[in-house]
This record gives C-alpha cells, structure tokens and sequence, in this order.
C-alpha cells in the first residue's frame, strides 16, 4: 500500500473550520490528535480491488437475473450442492448453463468478499470500515443462504424477493466501499455547499435514494410474481419525480462541485436509460411474451438489462446521498435572500 | 448462555432448517389420501346398470398459430417445435380434461395398482394432459438424452422438483388430493410443459385430436361434467343419466375467454 502522489499535506486536513466569508465549511479536527490513528492512507490495490469486486457483483446480479428471465430458477433442483456434488460442473445446456453459472459467479464473489473482509481488517485504520468489510461478508453469506432457499422451497415470491433485493444492497455496499476508498474521498477536502431552497438537499437525496431501493423491492416482487405490476410503476412515478428533483436542484445550484455534480448527471443518463428499458420490459414481458412458448431473447434482454441498470440507478443514488451529506452541513441554515447577498451561517 | 452460544445455537437452527428443506421426500401423500378414500361408505356400483356420457369438445372461432419453439439451447433436443396449448383439427379441440366433478355421493372407488406413463421424448411430455386418479402413482421416463427436470406446481397438493437424467430410472409420484389441473414445467428446457388432473373418482378423460371423450361406468345419477382447458378455463354441464343410458353432452370452447357452454 502507498500514498498516492496527491496526497495532501496534514495542515490541509486536519484544521479547516467553517469560514463565512468563502461559504466553505470544513472539518474542524483538534491539532493535538494524531492524524495517522484516524486517516487511512489511500491504497491504491486495496481500491481496485473493491472495483473488481463491484464490477463482479454487477456481473453476479446479471447472471441472477439471466436465471429469473429464462425460468431456469429450479432447473438444478439440489442446494448447496449441484446434480448431488459440490464440484462436478454438470454439462451447461439448457437452463442449468444459467443457474449453475449464476452459482459458479456466486462463488467466486464469495471468495473475493472473504479476502475483502480480510484485507480490509488488516489494511483499514477507520474502524467503520473494518466493520463494513464484516458487513459485506455476512450479507455475502446471507445472500448465498437466501439463493439455497429459493431452490429448496421452490422459489417462494418473499423469499426471491428477498434474494434480489439483498443481492442489490450488497452490490451498493461494494460501491459504497469503492467511493470511500478511492483517493479523492480519503484525500480531498469535502467543500460545503450553501443551500438556499428547501426541502434541504440532504432530505431530497434521502427520499430519492429511500425511493429507489423501495422501486427495487416492488420491482423484485413483481418480477417473482409476488404482486401486482400496478405498484411497481405508481412508485416509478414518484421516483422519477424524486429524482428529477433532486438532479436538477443539484445541477442548477451546485454543479460547480464535481463530487455532486458527476453522480447527478450520471443518474440523469441512467433514469432515462432504465425508464425506456421498464418500458421495454413491459412490452416484451407482460404485453408480448406473456403468451410466449418459452422466453424470448428480447424479453430477456429488455429485463436483464432493466435489472442490471437499476442496480446502478441505485448504487448512483447512495454515492449521490453520501456526497450530499459529506458536501452539506445539517447546521448550516438556508440562505434564501438574493443570490447576489447569500452567505453561509454555520 | 453467552453470546457464543447464542451463535452457535443459531447456526444449529439455521442448518437444521436448511437441512430439512433440503429433503426431497414429504411425508407419504398416499397417507393423507387413503383415509379419505376409506372415510366414504362402501356403496359400490352394480355393473348392471352403469351408463356412458359422452361428446366432443368444440372449438369455435380462430384458433391462434401454434407458437414456435426454439430448442437450441440444448443440442439433445430434437422434437417437435411447436406449442400444443391450443390444438385445434376441423373445429375439436384437443387436451382438454373432463371429469366428473360433482354427484357422485358417497361411491368409494378403489385406486388403481398400475401407474400411468408420462414420457419425456424429445425434449416434450407425451401426453400433453394427463389424467389421474388421486393416489394413483404416476411412472415418469425420461427417454431423452439430456437431463430434465419435472416440476409440478400444484396448489392443493406438495410440490416438488426432481431431476432425471439421460434416460435415467423412471421416477414414481403420485397425489394425495383432487386438483385439476397442476402445471407441470421442466425448467432445464422451458418450453416443456404439461397439466395432470387429479380426481378422486375413475370417471375422467382427455380428449384427442377428434376432440372426443367418453366417460364410462357411471351410476345412474345427476352430475356435473366439468370440462377443463388450461388457456380457457372450465365449463361445468350437469347430466342426467339413467341406468344403461347413454347421453351425449358437448363442450364448446369461444377463441378469447371462457366458453360458450353446453348444447
């Protein structure tokens, strides 16, 4: 592990306070405290290696959701072991290609999270994130469980459901775990942001992102015949209208911040992305292939790729969220005179 | 206790739990259904006076193209591609299960000892419909060279999902109560898919290409007929029949939803 060439000097961490005359607030970390007990140099492997874990869960969620779109959910009727043996690769034809490379990707995933786990308690000086690599194990575990449960109980809508939503917030935690390892979370200094409209930032982005992860569920529940399509699209409304807001308020006010303004854009593409895929979905799913002999590769497409970006539309929100709250102060009070006089009062 | 424990004790339970979902026999389901059979009186039929209903079961309107199936997912697979969920020659629909659903009172039937087949040949289930009486063991084979998978999903009966590989051992099941009809799909290969109606009298058929059925032993009696299609629902006709009688009772199923009743 190394500093990156980047790394900032103590002075510009460990003093800042809130000036009222830049609009900038600051950390206010007392000198006597030493700086290496509490920061955590960047580590550059340690990073990559949280991305290839996160690209590999990506992978991981587009393998489940290949197994849920070509009903190849049961087609290995055994668990934990496959055809009766915990190592024999049976021959991939059919719909065992699907579910059993869904299970080999799993695995491999659960191998990269124990040596996260592992690295990260031994690498990390910021407890919390020795404790989120434990986090990351057990819902890895939880997660694998909640698979083996959906095969023996025949694929229970409560039980599925859960399986996808888990398996999305684990991806979340990886990404989460991608943005506070990276450099410029451990080295650059949050710049914070003045508000002038309410409802404060924080409060839009915690509903937008709370929206999102209620859609997944609702999305998850359907997509396992668990209830009814009506709700899943009355809360893609009120996401879209969420998230509208809180992009724009975000891209209109503080785009001069990149920590906020990239997430904000990104979100924008994906929200577009994912409503014409949910739309693409519908037709190929519920209005096409409802009739359909076996699944078709457009409705397979069309609700893997669905899932797949809206997983991201998640984890998009989260990091929004974070960078929110790490760029905003909840004591900071909102200055709604002209924008010409604003000032931050801390 | 201490913390460790109560982890321990935890992980106990989890694995016992998981143990147990993991077994692939449930409890006998003849045990469950022989009571039942044995709870009626013993009124037996005299086989003096038995009648016969019998009919066609029509189709009326345009009946949809059979779908295409693509079975290149599996090389083994080489059938017949298309779709029998709507099989229509000269206006009679076939697949279609009718039975007896109601009138017969307290006549105990006795289930019979030999199994019917279900084959899985190219990659399809011969027959499409099956009939069976509730207990009665039902013999699949897998005369394929690829390994499927048989999954009922019943309501009123346990569901399970077995595994057979390329012309492995027949599999035997049966089941305990009256369901018409249970989905029966093989997820290996998703376009595999059939229906079982489970009754609890002998009085039940699945009508062929002519659309035809006949159901034969009957005592002499008021009964519903119900005849039952997996795209377009059931249609019930009651029926009298008199000793030695032999009636005819048609079924006629709309293109679109429901059917158009008896004639």
């Amino acid at each position: 592990m190394g500093r990156g060439a980047g790394f900032a000097p103590e002075a510009r961490h460990k003093n800042f306070i809130a000036s009222r005359s830049t609009g900038i607030i600051s950390l206010n970390r007392p000198r006597s405290q030493p700086l290496n007990s509490v920061v955590t140099p960047y580590n550059r492997a340690h990073h990559w290696f949280v991305i290839l874990l996160a690209c590999g869960t990506l992978l991981l969620i587009v393998a489940g959701a290949l197994v849920t779109s070509n009903d190849a959910g049961l087609s290995v009727p055994d668990w934990p072991t496959t055809f009766g043996s915990l190592y024999r690769i049976p021959p991939m034809v059919g719909g065992v290609k699907f579910e059993h490379g869904h299970r080999m990707v799993a695995e491999l995933i659960g191998l990269l999270t124990i040596v996260l786990a592992v690295w990260t308690w031994r690498a990390e000086r910021r407890s919390w994130m020795r404790k989120l690599g434990l986090v990351a194990l057990g819902t890895v575990i939880a997660q694998g469980f909640l698979g083996g449960l959906t095969v023996l109980l025949y694929l229970p809508p409560a039980v599925s459901t859960a399986h996808a939503t888990l398996g999305q917030s684990f991806f979340c935690l990886i990404v989460i775990m991608v943005m506070v390892t990276g450099r410029e979370w451990m080295e650059a200094q949050p710049i914070m942001v003045v508000e002038r409209h309410r409802p404060r930032l924080r409060t839009l982005v915690t509903l937008a992102a709370g929206s999102v992860y209620l859609q997944l569920i609702l999305g998850a529940a359907f997509r396992h015949s668990g209830i009814k399509l009506l709700p899943h699209l009355i809360s893609a409304v009120v996401v879209t209208v969420l998230l509208l807001w809180t992009i724009t308020r975000i891209l209109a006010e503080h785009s001069a911040v990149p920590q906020l303004r990239r997430p904000a854009r990104a979100l924008l593409i994906l929200l577009l992305v994912q409503l014409g895929l949910g739309f693409g979905a519908y037709l190929t799913r519920v209005e096409w292939g409802s009739v359909a002999a076996q699944p078709m590769l457009s409705m397979v497409f069309a609700t893997v790729a669905h899932v797949a970006v809206g997983a991201l539309v998640l984890a998009t929100s989260v990091v929004l969220a974070f960078q929110v709250y790490r760029h905003t102060s909840p004591q900071a009070e909102i200055v709604v005179a002209h924008p010409a006089s604003a000032k931050v009062v801390a | 206790m201490n913390k460790k424990m109560y982890v321990a004790s935890l992980l106990v339970l989890v694995l016992l739990f998981v143990a147990g979902c993991g077994k692939k026999e449930a409890p006998p389901e003849q045990a469950t259904a022989k009571p039942e059979a044995a709870a009626a009186p013993a009124t037996k039929i005299d086989p003096a006076t038995v009648a016969t209903v019998s009919g066609t079961v029509k189709f009326d309107g345009t009946a949809p193209k059979p779908q295409k199936i693509d079975m290149s997912q599996d090389p083994a697979c080489k059938g017949a591609n298309e779709t029998e969920t709507v099989e229509v020659s000269n206006g009679d629909l076939a697949n279609v299960f009718v039975y007896v659903k109601d009138g017969l009172g307290n006549y105990a039937f006795d289930v019979p000892k030999e199994p019917v087949r279900l084959d899985q040949q190219g990659c399809r289930y011969h027959p499409h419909v099956l009939g069976v009486m509730a207990g009665q063991t039902v013999q699949i084979n897998n005369d394929d060279n690829t390994t499927h998978n048989i999954h009922p999903s019943p309501k009123d009966n346990r569901e399970w999902n077995e595994s057979q590989p390329p012309k492995g051992a027949p599999i035997t099941k049966d089941f305990a109560r009256q369901e018409v009809l249970i989905p029966v799909k093989c997820n290996q290969h998703p376009w595999m898919k059939m229906y079982i109606g489970v009754v609890k009298n002998p009085f039940f058929a699945v009508t062929g290409k002519d659309g035809k059925y006949e159901l034969k032993g009957l005592p002499p009696g008021t009964y519903t007929i119900a005849a039952v299609h997996e795209k377009y629902g059931e249609q019930d006709q009651t029926v009298t029949v008199a000793a030695k009688d032999s009636k005819s009772q048609n079924f006629t199923f709309k293109a679109g939803a429901g059917g158009a009743g008896g004639q």
